[in-house]
């Protein structure tokens, strides 16, 4: 009996984070934040070791890994803040592998291809987006769409089927969210060619639960390097000559953030188990996942920038990209209400 | 990432299932007292074939297995699934007698061990004071040599058991004049001894669960000692290694979790099911997650004690704050589904399940005081988990003999 990361799966992680802290320090995000540089050169670095063939088969090019290793190398980027390509790239291995345009993945695996998610009018529909496929076209808007940089992007419709669609058949218009290390735009089509992957509900939700572990585990990550920073700051800041942090009311606060981190990295890491081996489960858990590392880490996010005082609401440390990165997790692909209901759904019969 | 315990687990497993169905009609059920013959026959039984005292040595009234962690908890786990009492627990069994054979002399092992196991000799402890709660090593109940015997004079608080045990292990002010960690000693006390004076303490669900002991001149042989004297502090640490996870049992929220999904199935609201009601479904949902997180975690650490090299320290250092929280909070959710009718208490028609919800409601919170508050948790947890820095101490020199506060 074994709960807990391989050797394997450890080394990886040490890999991944290493090259993040020597190739992506804060002041490349910050550079990508405000338009400065793209990208490419961060996604090709990790896509060198492995990480955009992370979830697909050696024989279509990849390195053959599964959800959990996903789970792993999120971690990293969400601790990382990393301007990464991981959600779409992950999303789109599931919904390729299970349709006939699998020549892709090849391109995929390599980074040499990128592919956007536009997911939100599936999972919950805002004000007038929405979209329609009819006869091999698309027509209508998707907003919310990672990844603006995307040769092809992944449609889905409100009764779950998903479509791919080419960057050159769309009208794409930038949106500025509050995540500025991601990257976000709409999606407007007008009669757009687009090819349906799959109409089986199941290759829908394969690749939805897999962004939805993906954003769990990123979450995961970001909140252990702000608990790890508050706890670092609350060590050396001395006010009445004394440490901060030998207050009870501030370390009170560090213990609390560690309670609730704790249990949810095991939770993160079954639903990535679950999701590849335990099919009964698999949904389920990555809906609770999704949910609970959304309350906890706002929950984290807005603790240790207090533990930081003044301080944590400068641009100076840069704690907010953390915050903020959390938040965007939280409501993409389902705030943790709408991912509950589905749960619930999953585990109470209706009369 | 590989859950299964493993085809020699396995067939355990099924082993402990074949006992179970065979057995369970001698089983006791709740309205059997302690010391009733059918509880001590179950015992007696469980011992025998090695579902009690399992890894105690045979020369003292245990099996004498070799310790498995792995086979342990199968054994917990289907009395459990199973309905079944399992072993007893108490204080003698779980935290003494593991004491006792670390570091106890063979004449006490002897003469205690095997009655302990039986059932048919019941312990309390006797540790926290009105004055020595979170601070215990501020206790000042006080035993004083004279020739042969030690004279207690104090008062112990929080004694649950104390008004059925034969007898109490305790803390106990020795050498009033070292500093304070070093002037305690273990003692062994007779709950019969003249000058014990046992007064309940009636709890806030209005049962009957703790006791105030109070000692007059108690007179204790000086040889009811256990280690050396002033070696108590070090002796009070290595009984509470023995002291489990037991508080906050993740499968026993889970078990009430399911059955708090059941009531929201049965329980209407102008005509209409409480769980097909958005909030409560959410409410209901976030606990589940909550529940979920700490069902693995616990996991984490059980594979942490099977494997070297996984660290699970801080895992560990929460389930005691997360488990009792989340469990009141299961208990209180049940009493929000039920709303006004969840104010009926005790008896009634409208009383649902016995009572048992707002009881556990009620006891939960006691479980979150005690045993280490949650504030104490919580400075565990970030001066030993997250290594931030101590409160400063005021009373670490000062000698017992002057009041701490």
């Amino acid at each position: 009996m074994h709960f807990g990361l391989s050797e394997e799966q450890t080394l990886l992680q040490d890999n991944i984070n290493r090259y993040l802290a020597d190739t992506v320090p804060l002041d490349q995000v910050r550079k990508f934040a405000a338009g400065e540089i793209d990208n490419r050169a961060i996604w090709n670095g990790l896509s060198e070791l492995g990480v955009a063939g992370l979830l697909i088969d050696e024989k279509h090019g990849g390195v053959g890994l599964g959800s959990l290793d996903a789970v792993v190398v999120a971690d990293c980027l969400g601790g990382h803040v990393t301007p990464d390509a991981f959600l779409g790239t992950a999303m789109a291995s599931r919904a390729l592998a299970a349709s006939d345009r699998d020549d892709l993945l090849g391109e995929l695996a390599a980074g040499e291809i990128r592919f956007g998610i536009a997911f939100s009018e599936s999972v919950g529909a805002r004000g007038d987006a929405g979209v329609i496929i009819e006869n091999g076209r698309l027509n209508g808007k998707s907003i919310l769409v990672v990844d603006p940089d995307a040769d092809w992007f992944i449609v889905a419709t409100p009764d779950q089927q998903i479509a791919l669609v080419s960057r050159t058949e769309v009208t794409i218009e930038p949106m500025t969210t509050i995540d500025k290390s991601r990257r976000t735009c709409s999606l407007t089509y007008k009669g757009s060619v687009a090819k349906i992957l799959s109409d089986d509900p199941d290759v829908y939700r394969k690749a939805l639960d897999t962004g939805r572990l993906v954003l769990a585990a990123d979450t995961l990550g970001a909140a252990q390097y702000m608990l790890d920073a508050a706890v670092d700051y609350a060590k050396q800041r001395e006010q009445f000559n004394r440490p901060i942090g030998s207050f009870q009311a501030v370390k009170h606060l560090c213990a609390e953030m560690a309670a609730d981190l704790e249990p949810a990295r095991s939770l993160v890491w079954y639903a990535g188990h679950a999701l590849d081996h335990v099919a009964i489960e698999a949904r389920e858990s990555v809906c609770h996942a999704k949910a609970h590392l959304a309350e906890i880490g706002t929950r984290i996010a807005k603790t240790a920038t207090e533990v930081h005082g003044g301080m944590g609401f400068t641009d100076l440390l840069g704690l907010h990209y953390w915050f903020k990165r959390i938040g965007f997790n939280r409501q993409l692909l389902g705030s943790p209400e709408l991912v509950r209901a589905e749960a619930a759904n999953l585990a109470i019969n209706v009369e | 990432m590989d859950l299964s315990f493993g085809p020699r687990y396995e067939s355990f497993r099924q082993e402990v299932r074949q006992f179970i169905s065979a057995n369970r009609h001698k089983a006791p059920g709740s309205g059997d007292k302690p010391r009733s013959r059918v509880r001590l026959d179950w015992q007696a039984l469980l011992i025998e074939n090695g579902y009690a005292a399992r890894t105690i040595p045979k020369q003292y009234g245990g099996f004498g297995a070799e310790p498995d962690i792995l086979e342990t908890r199968i054994i917990a786990e289907e009395f459990s699934a199973s309905g079944t009492k399992p072993g007893m627990g108490g204080l003698g069994i779980s935290m003494l007698t593991p004491t006792l054979l670390e570091v106890g002399t063979e004449q006490q092992k002897q003469e205690i061990i095997p009655p302990t196991l039986r059932g048919e000799m019941m312990w309390c402890q006797g540790y926290s004071e009105p004055g020595a709660g979170s601070d215990l090593a501020s206790l000042q109940t006080s035993a004083v040599l004279d020739g042969d015997e030690w004279v207690i004079n104090g008062q112990k608080i929080w004694t649950s058991t104390a008004h059925y045990a034969d007898r109490m292990y305790g803390l106990f002010r020795t050498e009033p004049d070292t500093p304070r960690h070093q002037g305690i000693s273990v003692l062994l006390v007779d709950m019969k001894s003249p000058g014990i004076e046992v007064r309940p303490l009636i709890d806030m669900t209005g049962d009957h669960n703790f006791n105030e002991v109070f000692f007059t001149n108690v007179r204790v042989p000086k040889e009811q000692i256990i280690g050396k004297r002033g070696e108590g502090w070090q002796i009070a640490n290595v009984i509470l290694k023995h002291e489990r996870g037991s508080l906050s049992s993740v499968n026993a929220t889970l078990t009430r979790l399911s059955l708090l999904q059941q009531l929201m199935q049965k329980q209407t609201l102008a005509g209409s099911r409480v769980i097909d009601d958005p909030v409560f479904r959410d409410r209901l949902m976030k606990l589940k997650g909550r529940a979920l997180a700490l069902k693995f975690n616990d996991m984490r650490i059980l594979s942490a004690s099977l494997n070297d090299g996984q660290d699970a320290t801080l895992a560990r250092m929460v389930m005691k704050l997360q488990g009792t929280e989340l469990r009141h909070a299961v208990e209180g959710l049940a009493i929000d589904v039920m709303g006004e009718i969840g104010l009926c208490y005790e008896k009634g028609e409208y009383l649902e399940d016995n009572g048992m919800w707002q009881r556990q409601y009620m006891y939960y919170l006691g479980l979150i005081i005690g045993g280490g508050t949650s504030q104490i948790q919580k400075n565990i947890i970030s001066e030993r988990g997250l290594g931030m820095p101590k409160e400063p101490k005021f009373d670490r020199d000062q000698f017992s003999s002057q009041p701490g506060r």
